[in-house]
């Protein structure tokens, strides 16, 4: 059997989908604890598949203003992996690395959307890295693009490029716990479903 | 003033007038306004792509432009609009980001565009105004009462059509 629908996965499939977004998260809150010099903790992940419109709801709302990065997964793996930042986790993450006071999270500077690319980059090779290396896949990633608007018109994204047969998304929610504020941001991986099924059966999971 | 009908993504809606909708954070999605200038009824859909594919027949009907819209009128004509008094006014079709190695990432949104419009010729329905394309989210509200579609942005602010 293959995967044709998102609404296919059973329940094994989310636990392996879940524990894949914790060793993903789990090496990308090392690198981003690296870069910042301090400590970054890291909650379960929770992994649902949900609607677009029940994912901006848990972003805050479709019009919530957000940072998002996004790659292009190829190689092994075809599909899509965002990183979206809440403008106070943005903002914080700029302060540790720029020294800025109070960034306009909606008009980033060309250094400012250069170091969010670099974020990116960095936390997502670190996570897409970790998948790759558990089922033995080469995922490589392009430059990330960095885009501050609403969440909700940020989110359609991946469904349309990669002309989802549904509306649903594979939501990966890792919350980034800094140690001193409490500021969280999620990380979302969008496979093809050809490669979700490539990637189940790598790691050999029955579908 | 009636009740705020909220569109969702691949939805869509028609009613006589008056009536209020709004869809949300429209990215390289469109959302289209159709309403009759006579009648007034009218209705929001919110496509997310351009053509429904053949090889999956059981795709919802409102996700695709050109399955959407043919049946948005024909819900329109039944609450009394008439075809030649039917305009439209769409809002959308965004290249959210730009992927800088591969140049044709986001193309989405102009394909979005083209196959509303191509859809729309096929209805012989003229598009009154648009706010289509760069790369910007867009929330839309649309009146049927005063046919006024409003834009709202980060980038633009608040537009009235």
């Amino acid at each position: 059997m293959t995967i044709k629908d998102l609404g296919q996965l059973s329940e094994m499939h989310i636990d392996v989908l879940k524990e894949i977004g914790n060793i993903g998260a789990g090496n990308a809150a090392t690198s981003l604890a690296q870069m910042l010099g301090r400590k970054v903790e890291m909650t379960t992940p929770v992994v649902r598949v949900l609607d677009i419109a029940d994912a901006d709801r848990a972003l805050g709302g479709p019009e919530t203003p957000v940072v998002a990065i996004l790659v292009e997964l190829y190689g092994d793996i075809k599909g899509i992996m965002m990183f979206v930042l809440g403008n106070d986790f943005a903002k914080s993450l700029l302060k540790s690395l720029l020294g800025e006071e109070d960034v306009d999270c909606l008009h980033l500077s060309e250094m400012e959307s250069s170091a969010m690319s670099e974020i990116g980059n960095i936390m997502i090779g670190a996570y897409t890295a970790a998948i790759g290396s558990l089922a033995g896949l080469t995922i490589k990633i392009s430059v990330p693009a960095v885009t501050a608007d609403m969440v909700g018109s940020l989110l359609t994204v991946p469904a349309a490029e990669m002309g989802s047969v549904s509306d649903k998304i594979i939501f990966i929610e890792d919350d980034f716990i800094n140690a001193s504020d409490k500021i969280t941001s999620n990380m979302m991986l969008i496979p093809h479903l050809e490669s979700l099924n490539k990637l189940m059966n790598s790691l050999g999971i029955d579908l | 003033m009636s009740d705020l009908i909220t569109i969702n993504i691949s939805d869509m809606r028609v009613s006589p007038c008056p009536a209020a909708f709004v869809t949300y954070a429209l990215g390289s999605c469109i959302g289209i306004c159709l309403y009759d200038t006579v009648t007034r009824a009218g209705g929001l859909g919110h496509i997310l792509l351009p053509y429904y594919p053949s090889d999956n027949p059981n795709e919802q009907l409102y996700r695709y432009a050109d399955t959407c819209l043919p049946d948005m009128v024909r819900r329109m004509e039944q609450i009394g609009a008439v075809r030649q008094c039917i305009v439209a006014k769409i809002a959308g079709g965004a290249k959210m980001f730009e992927v800088a190695d591969d140049c044709a990432f986001g193309n989405i949104g102009a394909r979005n565009i083209a196959a509303v419009k191509e859809t729309l010729q096929k209805l012989q329905i003229r598009v009154v105004a648009e706010d289509t394309g760069l790369n910007y989210g867009r929330t839309v509200y649309f009146y049927t009462e005063t046919g006024e579609m409003i834009v709202k942005s980060f980038a633009k602010g608040t537009t009235v059509y």
